[in-house]
Formats: structure tokens, C-alpha cells, sequence
């Protein structure tokens, strides 16, 4: 990539923070890098920054019990396997899907640099999440096949309002075999 | 693109990297293919297509291949010095490419200063007098090769305002609703910068221009370097994605000091053993398999040409792998003599005076630049030099 492109908070879900949503880059602990997010690489860091360190004022008044609350969500794969996944609120989509050795690639590792993580969100449950920011809808453009209730992965956080939500990977590729030949899931 | 897919993959069991290792020239594809039942040449568009155009080689006109490899750090780009003390730049070319290149020549060095954009073009950059880049594509606004991501960071800089001639966009607006999501996406933040122009105060412009092929460069009275452009003007014939360039005729000249052609990069051949077809510029290939070659096999721009983003070319690779892997299961590929792998190959190189480098090795190289980096509050320094570099892999 260009070197003009500034710093993301490329991050790694072997590493243990995560930026999980565009409010992160409002926080002052972030944009110094002293963000220490959460111990679990895949919840948000907002539970950590409001009980231990008491700087970042979150809009979400949600007590930390609320936070271990579980949320129930059935990944489909590209062969059409159902995958139930137990959660928690807070959880990111893209780095559950890892956690769960589900094949869904996050190539700029949710820096909303690429279109990799994209699924389709079951409709009842894509009406319930925020609308997607300008960013978002910029990479969305690029994912083949985009249907209404597509959306990137990196940028869907559990909430208890999504459970029994439905993620289904797309059956990927742009290139269509000209004989008709079904390639076998990887 | 972040390191850590690929740190993941390198330090799988069954990966090996050799780096410093010239195919073609230290190596040829017949020697790997003795050595490995199955190669994968994955190695992009190094090359790029000249404008082929009189006054192309005069001192000013840089291919945005060097331009770019100069910004980042590229080491064969580290003596470019282009020269920023004129006003305008003209971009030939309207993809993502031109536009990285505009947003660097226009972006304020405290944006830059946080990225790992080298030192040496960073100050350049600084002391840079280029007030004005214009863009210029063969076609249409409907044509436009960029995607919004990047057309966005160009509106969106600060301190920049954005100059557009209306005429350009005629009828645009009465077909909006018709086009496809990212095609109108992108025309309405045209639109948009068409309408709005950004900050008026801002003594930093940058514009499209359409229907404008270059001609000719042209030489100041000593006609030692460029210090304008001629573009010849063109009507469109047809619409959408197909329609076609036509000339008219017409022709304007346009006054400027650096130009920066952006028309497309090029694979090139790594070896005379493997098919190569020059009109494309691509490997010949049939869903990845090399035409009249077994066991060897091609992936991303070298097999599909230059174009596409990261999930474009990382689909197109999973498909080479499958394919790769329907060859095995298939009995194509012949599995049933052993080949030696790396051990032959190394000892080849050992014999020819190459030394490798290890992926370990290229992670002390890494550590080094990010070191650098950091007295500089950057995410990296890129070291310039290619011995410097095995230096520290070696060491």
C-alpha cells in the first residue's frame, strides 16, 4: 500500500487489543496508544476503559454484567454449514468468526481498508444494527456480489438485540468457471 | 497491508522463504521445476506502459511507478529527485494510483510526517511548490478507473479545494439513479466536489480533467526539460464501461513542470522458458494453469492483468490454489516421482555465490526499520539500501 495511507489501527486478533468501532478514535487513550483494551483479544476495550481506567466517558450506560451477556449467533459457511457460536455482547464478528476457525478472511484486519469480511446479515438482524459509516459503505462497493443485507464483518458488535443473528459468507469468488465446476471448499 | 496475515502464514511449518534470490537470472523456471512438482508464479507487474509519446524521456516526466516506488521507499527509486519547484502537475491517468499520487503531492506534511513515507521525499515534499494537480483520463466522468475510497481522500484533504469544470459532468446528473451502487457512489461525490469545491481560501488545488489524451510533451525554449503538456481533446462514442475514446482533432496545451504518467502497470517475462504473451502483458493461462506447461502455474496480476484491489487478487489466488490443488487429487499433477525442494535449490545458489534470505532474517530487517522508525514517530524508516539491508539479515 502506499505510504500515504495514514496509520490504521490495523490490529491483529493474535494481539490483544482491538478496535472494534469508530468510537475508539474519539478516545484519547487511543490516539496516544494507551489503549490496553481488553484481556480476551475479542471484546470490545470500552468495559476496560470505563471500570479500570475511568478516563473514556462512553455514551453506553450499559452496567459491566451486561457486557458477559451472551448472544447466540449461527455462522453459515461457504458450503452452506450451519455453525452455531455462543458470544458475548461486545464481540466483534470478524474475530468470533476466527475464534471459531470460520474461514472469513480480514485481510487489513478491520482497518476498513478492504472488503474481505464481507457477509450477509439475516434481515430482521440487519435492520437492528447502526447504519454503516460512509467508510464502510466505500469498501461494501467493492465486495462482489452485494446484496441489501451485506455488511463487513469487522464492523458488526454484538449487541443483546442481535441474538439469534445469522452471518452468512458469501460463495466468494468473481470468477465464475466457465464449465460450471463447483470448487471444492478450502 | 498489514504484516501480520502474512507473519502468520510465513511461520506455518510447511512455509519457506528465500529471499535475494533473482528467478530468471540467479535461478531459471526449469531449474524449480525440477526441484518442486508444482510452481506458482505470482510475481505482479513490475514494468509499467509508457505513453509512447514525443518528449517522454525529457527530464520532469516520471512513470508513477518510480514516482510512487520514490515515496515509498523503493531502493531502486532512492535517486529520483524529481524536481517540486513548479506550480502545476499534470497526472495522466485517473485510478487509484493517480490519486495516491495527487494526495502525496498535495497532502500537509503533518499528515505525511505520521506515515512511513521515506524521510528524504518527505522533505522534499515540504519544500514542494506544486500548488495545482490536475488529473487527466481519456474518457468520461462515467469512466472514471479510481474507486470512491480514493476519490474521497482526495476531497476530504484539508486545506485543499478542488477545481472542476462543470461542462465535463453535462447530463451525468439525469442518469445517476441507473448506474450500479459503486459506480454511483462515486459519480455523486464527484458530483458533490463538482458542486461544492471544497475550501475556497485553500492556495492548494487539485481537479479532474476528461477527454484529454496526451500528445506530446513540450520543452521550454532550451528544450533541456518539460514545461508543458499537449493533450489532444476527445468525444466519447457509446456510454458505460465500453464507451470509447474518439479523437477530434483539437488539442490544448497546458503549462506545467511535472508529469506524472498513471496509465496502467506491466508484467514483464522472468524467464524465456515461460510463455509470455507481450499484447497483454500477462502469462498465457487457462484458470491459472500455464498454456502447454505442467506443474507450472500463475496467480494475480501476472495471470489477470493490473487491475483490481485486495479482494479481487486474493479471491484470484485462492482460485489458483484450488485449481492447484483439483490438479493433485485429479492425478494432472504428477505426484508419483520425488522431487528435492529447497535442498537442491539452495545448494544451486550456494554453488553460484547466492546467499539467501531467511524469513527470520527478513524479520531483523523489519525490526530495524520499525526501530528507526520510532525516534522519528513513524511506523517504520525504510532503509534505502539493498546492501545495508543483507547486512542486517545477516547479521
Amino acid at each position: 500500500m502506499a505510504a500515504s495511507t495514514a496509520v490504521r489501527a490495523a490490529v491483529s486478533f493474535t494481539q490483544k487489543f482491538v478496535r472494534v468501532s469508530p468510537d475508539c478514535s474519539a478516545c484519547p487513550l487511543y490516539r496516544l496508544n494507551l489503549c490496553t483494551g481488553a484481556t480476551d483479544g475479542f471484546t470490545a476495550p470500552n468495559r476496560h476503559l470505563r471500570t479500570s481506567i475511568g478516563v473514556c466517558q462512553s455514551a453506553d450506560s450499559s452496567s459491566p454484567e451486561e457486557d458477559e451477556r451472551v448472544v447466540n449467533v449461527v455462522y453459515i459457511d461457504r458450503s452452506g454449514q450451519r455453525i452455531p457460536v455462543q458470544a458475548r455482547v461486545g464481540e466483534n464478528v470478524l474475530y468470533l468468526a476466527h475464534k471459531h476457525g470460520i474461514e472469513l478472511e480480514g485481510a487489513c484486519e478491520a482497518s476498513l481498508a478492504c472488503s474481505t469480511c464481507h457477509v450477509y446479515v439475516s434481515s430482521e438482524h440487519y435492520e437492528k444494527l447502526p447504519e454503516p459509516e460512509e467508510r464502510e459503505d466505500d469498501m461494501l462497493d467493492m465486495a462482489p456480489m452485494l446484496q441489501e443485507n451485506s455488511r463487513l464483518g469487522c464492523q458488526i458488535i454484538l449487541t443483546p438485540e442481535l441474538d439469534g443473528m445469522e452471518l452468512t459468507l458469501p460463495k466468494v469468488t468473481r470468477n465464475f468457471y466457465v464449465d460450471g465446476h463447483v470448487p471444492k471448499p478450502h | 497491508m498489514s504484516l501480520t496475515v502474512f507473519t502468520q502464514t510465513a511461520q506455518h511449518e510447511r512455509f519457506s522463504f528465500h529471499g535475494n534470490v533473482n528467478v530468471g537470472k540467479d535461478v531459471t523456471i526449469d531449474e524449480l521445476r525440477q526441484a518442486y512438482h508444482a510452481v506458482v508464479l505470482s510475481y505482479g507487474a513490475e514494468g509499467n506502459r509508457s505513453m509512447g509519446i514525443p518528449g517522454e524521456d525529457l527530464p520532469g516526466v516520471f512513470s508513477a511507478k518510480d514516482f510512487v516506488g520514490w515515496y515509498n521507499g523503493l531502493p531502486c527509486n532512492k535517486e529520483l529527485h524529481p524536481d517540486l519547484s513548479c506550480e502545476t502537475a499534470v497526472i495522466l491517468g485517473q485510478g487509484n494510483v493517480a490519486l495516491d499520487v495527487a494526495r502525496i503531492l498535495l497532502a500537509p506534511v503533518e499528515m505525511l510526517k505520521e506515515t512511513d513515507i521515506t524521510q528524504n521525499s518527505l522533505e522534499a515534499l515540504a519544500n514542494s511548490k506544486v500548488r495545482r494537480v490536475l488529473i487527466v483520463g481519456r474518457r468520461g466522468p462515467l469512466q472514471i478507473a479510481c474507486t470512491i475510497k480514493e476519490l474521497r481522500e482526495m476531497v476530504n484533504l484539508p486545506k485543499v479545494r478542488a477545481d472542476m469544470l462543470p461542462a465535463d459532468f453535462k447530463g451525468i446528473a439525469e442518469v445517476l439513479k441507473d448506474l450500479p451502487r459503486p459506480r454511483k457512489r462515486l459519480t455523486e461525490l464527484m458530483m458533490k466536489a463538482v458542486k461544492e469545491g471544497g475550501d475556497d481560501k485553500a492556495e492548494k488545488c487539485w481537479g479532474l480533467r476528461f477527454f484529454r489524451s496526451p500528445v506530446e510533451v513540450l520543452a521550454g525554449a532550451d528544450g533541456k526539460r518539460a514545461t508543458g503538456i499537449r493533450l489532444a481533446l476527445n468525444k466519447l462514442e457509446g456510454s458505460g464501461e465500453s464507451a470509447r475514446a474518439e479523437v477530434t482533432g483539437q488539442t490544448e496545451d497546458v503549462d506545467c513542470g511535472l508529469i506524472i504518467s498513471s496509465i496502467g502497470y506491466k508484467s514483464i517475462p522472468i524467464d524465456p522458458a515461460v510463455p509470455f504473451d507481450p499484447r497483454r502483458a500477462i502469462v498465457p493461462n487457462e484458470m491459472g494453469r500455464v498454456q502447454d506447461t505442467a506443474g507450472l502455474y500463475c496467480s494475480g496480476w501476472v495471470k489477470r492483468g493490473p487491475t483490481g484491489v485486495i479482494a479481487t487478487t486474493m479471491n484470484d489466488s485462492f482460485d489458483t490454489a484450488r485449481v492447484l490443488i483439483q490438479d493433485m487429487e485429479d492425478g494432472k499433477l504428477d505426484l508419483s516421482v520425488n522431487k528435492p525442494g529447497a535442498k537442491a535449490i539452495t545448494a544451486l545458489l550456494q554453488t553460484r555465490g547466492v546467499r539467501t534470505v531467511l524469513f527470520s532474517q527478513w524479520e531483523k530487517i523489519n525490526a530495524e526499520e520499525e526501530k528507526r522508525g520510532r525516534s522519528l514517530g513513524k511506523p517504520r524508516e525504510k532503509l534505502l539500501d539493498v546492501d545495508e539491508m543483507l547486512k542486517i539479515a545477516w547479521s
